[in-house]
């Protein structure tokens, strides 16, 4: 049996029936990325012991005949912004370098109680700012599809991974469309769910308000997998949503027929790639000829989501990013030994300066430049022409989105305005990358679901990402569209051709 | 009004508004599940939430806000249906997260008033409340130079402590009037068990913000810079430091004549052995904490019939109860005021024993020229105080019913208190008995016959010459009761005259 080729529901069903081991299944996963990570830098930390350990325990315990978790034996791929207590989180920043939490996450202590078993922290932009996977301290992570191309971000380790087959899924953190962008460049499903769906504990906070937790598979199918373990009410997430879960697996068979399916015209103007339009105007009729009828929305501010998602992103992180000051853990300045305290110069005291010196070696350029600005716009005399103003034009695109749902049950479009651009490509011009969430944003600022998937390539085999987004807590007709498509196609099964 | 401790012939006005900072009385902290009790070993009491580890969240803690909510309607604050929380932002090694959960535009309450009663001026000043709202605390720091090292450090067990921040109107007038108007805070606090109120663990601290107002000869108004005191640790402290601070605004004003908005507001920090302020950096323009809504925890609704649930289960605040217990007892407003400002333990001691007794008036004096007086001597709580109501009950009704006097009885109450016994036993103990009439008598007859000056005194109409007899026959039998061996002596000159 080779795991590699398996879905998610196929491993977890075999190890279930003891078909095939949890050690053989971890461990060839395990072996994948011994294989190719030097090539893909997917990985920040692989946990080979832990995770065999876990995986032998797993199988003593289906040989002893004794009950097993929904995802028995299943290699997890988790982001290095969740907190996990044996393997450091480092939110790919020198900041968090080595550090290791006392805690785990509640998706993470979600999945261990199901018997996954979590492989590795997957790399990413530094606090989830970017949307390249530039941004990391521990360098890029190449695309599989093309390893001089970025996988997009911020989640592009846990993107690239899964696209790799170094893991069956991954988790990742979508704050303005860092599930979805890096899935869609990376040709594999992403599936960020409804805010607070998933608990927050323990996810590294980029932008509280924004920040939703997800889980990124081949198909749709192994995302609504994911999706009932880790979905679910945490007490200890004050905006963790109450509502119960449903069984996503089984409500996937629903046939398309009948789906009313927005499209904006805004998602087809300047910007958008005229290869990916063709992508998703090809996913249009497989939607159309599947019995789906698509009909023209509007969401006339979308066009303000990007400005409005640089105010409100930037002012929470440079709140949530204050605790990292050199004080209580993570990186610190060392001040040069017999160096006077007269000598502090610019900086008002030893402690400001340690505060100073050890913020701007511990984070990278993008951090600073996004603490900079919310600084700035939570300022005095700015807060009300920028974070005040932000949030009435939040409420704006929440409407538009609530007055399209009265029309539609789903608003389809891409997930990013190009493929895969090339490493460096956009690293000089700050507000070119900001525009490759341009699509994805609204979903975030809205609070809804959103899922993409790929819908074909581009000539040079590049993937093109599919993005449907759909009402508060429409996680199950989200899905359930995602997999009525790629029931119909095949581009989710496609391999990029790496050699092993 | 005119500062009787400040200079003479000074006529403004000063004027003064408080900043109290409390400790609400919570098993937990206001965000997490940690302990929030005082004196623990250094960071035992702290979780990754109040460490402000990455990834924590923080969660009310809805007990915390019933007692806030307490506080609020016993200051007779207006109680908003909505309230939300802030972050205010702001770098500090005590502060892990670099932001203190507070609320900045939409507290919890506003509006309300205490009044200070001064019951032997019967003057009452109504202060009113601008706000009260819910914050997290922060750490300690504990700055260690005596190594030389200048090495500072942090404790966090008081990290995400609930803290009521209460800011009153500029409407105190002076510093006397301020600390007595803390002490009914106080008081009203511990009342109603929101918070100990204990300055030197910190659970309550206080910033005062002073200036005056002088009348010109042309009838305008100078009014000088807003001075902000810190650093008091203790009532007295805060009374000491306006005291000072007033008479140095005052001296500064004629040196300088400078008034309000010619300078930043000053923060000047209370030197306690020196008795001086000093100030400290001068605030360059108002802070800039950042505030914004914290999106890590939703905004609460307060319901009407919350609201009723929590007043129905409140109790009295000590300005009702002095009133109940004056009506009740037929005792003064002094007493009342008294025994009230000692606290609810000790009114319920006195409820006790004036219901034993049935007469408030004796039982108020008992409670204030023994009890009390004990009590301070010894130190202790009244709860654990060992004479209870009972035993105080039944010496007081042995002294009416004319077993033995008063400074007899006070012998059996010292006994019962150092000793533990019953008030019986310490009576066998002391070898007090009744005196018979006829052994009083021939006692009253001894004495008379040994003090023939004092017989012809009275015969000679100097009634009082007699309490000369008094003394002797205590002498004699330490049991005799005064009044009763006066009357029988006068009653034997008589029949000798």
């Amino acid at each position: 049996m080779q795991p590699l080729q398996l879905s998610a529901l196929d491993l977890v069903g075999a190890v279930k029936r003891g078909d095939l081991s949890a050690v053989a299944c971890v461990e060839a996963y395990l072996d994948r990325i011994v294989a190719v990570d030097g090539r893909i830098n997917a990985f920040l930390a692989v946990g080979r012991e832990p995770a065999l350990a876990q995986a032998a325990k797993i199988d003593v315990r289906r040989k002893a005949g004794k009950p097993l978790g929904a995802l028995a034996g299943l290699p997890v791929a988790v982001k290095d912004a969740l907190c996990t207590t044996d393997l450091p989180t480092t939110c790919a920043s020198k900041m968090l370098a080595g550090y290791q939490p006392p805690y785990d996450a509640d998706v993470v202590a979600r999945l261990r109680r199901a018997d996954a078993v979590i492989v590795g922290k997957t790399n990413m932009d530094e606090f989830a700012m970017g949307g390249s996977n530039e941004n990391s301290a521990f360098g890029p992570v190449h695309n599989p599809w093309d390893l001089n191309r970025a996988p997009g971000g911020s989640s592009g380790g846990s993107a690239a991974c899964v696209a790799a087959d170094m893991a069956p899924v991954a988790i990742g953190s979508d704050t303005g469309g860092s599930i979805r962008q890096p899935a869609g460049l990376c040709g594999i499903t992403g599936f960020k769910p409804t805010y607070g769906r998933i608990s927050r504990r323990g996810l590294v906070a980029f932008a509280s308000s924004l920040d939703q937790i997800g889980p990124m598979a081949h198909s749709a199918a192994d995302c609504a997998l994911l999706m009932e373990t880790i979905a679910g009410h945490d007490p200890g997430d004050a905006t963790s949503l109450t509502d119960p879960v449903p069984a996503y697996g089984q409500l996937l068979g629903e046939p398309l027929a009948g789906l009313r399916i927005g499209r904006v015209a805004e998602h087809f103007g300047a910007g958008l790639d005229p290869e990916v339009a063709r992508g998703i105007e090809s996913a249009f009729d497989t939607f159309r000829a599947a019995g789906a009828t698509i009909h023209d929305v509007e969401l006339p501010h979308a066009r303000y989501g990007i400005p409005t998602y640089y105010l409100i992103a930037p002012c929470e992180a440079s709140s949530n990013l204050a605790r990292y000051d050199g004080a209580h853990y993570g990186h610190r300045h060392r001040a040069e030994p017999g160096r006077e305290a007269d000598q502090v110069g610019q900086f008002e005291s030893p402690l400001v300066e340690m505060y100073c010196r050890s913020r701007a070696e511990g984070f990278g350029p993008e951090v600073k430049r996004r603490v900079m600005l919310g600084t700035y716009a939570l300022s005095a005399g700015y807060y009300e022409a920028f974070y005040a103003k932000a949030l009435r034009v939040r409420r704006l695109i929440q409407r538009d989105y609530f007055e399209a749902f009265a029309k539609v049950d789903l608003i389809a479009g891409p997930v990013s305005p190009t493929p895969a651009f090339k490493l460096g490509e956009k690293t000089g011009d700050p507000l070119a990358m900001y525009l490759v969430d341009m699509y994805t944003v609204g979903t975030n600022l809205a609070g809804i679901g959103g899922i993409s998937f790929p819908c074909g390539f581009t000539p040079g085999g590049l993937p093109i990402g599919f993005q449907l987004q759909g009402p508060a807590l429409a996680e199950p007709l989200l899905l359930r569209a995602a997999h009525g498509f790629q029931s119909l196609t095949d581009w989710h099964t496609r391999r990029p051709a790496l050699s092993a | 009004m005119t500062d009787t401790q400040t200079p003479a012939a000074k006529p403004f006005t000063t004027i003064i508004g408080l900043e109290v900072h409390v400790q609400l009385q919570t098993q937990t902290k206001l965000f997490c599940g940690c302990s929030t009790t005082f004196g623990s070993p250094p960071n035992t009491q702290v979780c990754p939430t109040c460490l402000g580890l990455p990834g924590s969240l923080p969660v009310m803690n809805r007990q915390a806000f019933a007692l806030a909510l307490r506080a609020a309607l016993a200051l007779d604050c207006t109680i908003a249906p909505f309230t939300k929380w802030d972050r205010k932002n702001y770098f500090y090694p005590d502060l892990p997260k670099g932001y203190q959960i507070s609320q900045y535009d939409l507290p919890f309450s506003s509006a309300g008033v205490l009044e200070v009663v001064d019951p032997k001026e019967a003057v009452s000043r109504r202060v009113g409340i601008v706000r009260v709202h819910l914050e997290e605390d922060a750490g300690k720091s504990m700055h260690d130079e005596s190594a030389g090292t200048a090495d500072s450090r942090i404790d966090l067990n008081r990290a995400g402590t609930p803290l009521c921040e209460i800011v009153t109107e500029p409407d105190l007038r002076s510093p006397q009037e301020a600390r007595a108007w803390l002490n009914e805070l106080k008081l009203l606090l511990v009342y109603l068990g929101v918070s100990d109120c204990n300055m030197q663990e910190g659970s309550l601290r206080v910033d005062a913000n002073v200036n005056l107002h002088i009348p010109r000869a042309d009838g305008s108004l100078a009014k000088t810079p807003i001075v902000e005191i810190k650093n008091m640790n203790s009532f007295r402290s805060v009374e000491r430091a306006l005291i000072y601070e007033v008479v140095r605004q005052w001296e500064d004003w004629q040196a300088t004549g400078a008034e309000l908005g010619s300078a930043p507001k000053q923060t000047r920090g209370w030197d306690d052995p020196a008795g001086i302020t000093r100030a400290q950096r001068a605030k360059e323009e108002s802070s800039d904490y950042r505030y914004f809504p914290e999106p890590d925890l939703v905004p609460v609704t307060v319901s009407a019939e919350q609201i009723a649930a929590i007043r129905a289960a409140m109790g009295d605040p000590p300005a009702v109860l002095r009133q109940a217990l004056a009506d009740t007892w037929k005792i003064s407003a002094y007493d009342s005021d008294v025994l009230v400002n000692q606290g609810r333990d000790l009114v319920a001691y006195f409820e006790e024993l004036a219901t034993l007794t049935g007469d408030g008036k004796v039982a108020s004096n008992w409670m204030q020229q023994d009890v009390l007086r004990t009590l301070n001597e010894r130190g202790g709580t009244v709860a654990e105080f060992p004479v209870r109501p009972a035993a105080v009950a039944e010496i007081i009704g042995r002294i009416t019913r004319g077993d033995f006097d008063t400074s007899r009885g006070r012998e059996i109450f010292a006994t019962v208190l150092e000793t533990g016994t019953s008030v019986a036993d310490a009576v066998t103990g002391l070898g007090i008995t009744a005196v018979g009439d006829d052994e009083l008598e021939a006692l009253c007859r001894e004495l008379l016959a040994a003090n023939p000056k004092i017989v012809a005194d009275v015969q000679g109409g100097k009634e009082q010459a007699a309490a000369g007899l008094i003394g002797q026959a205590k002498k004699k039998n330490p049991n005799v009761n005064p009044g009763k061996v006066r009357a029988t002596c006068l009653e034997l000159i008589r029949q000798i005259g």
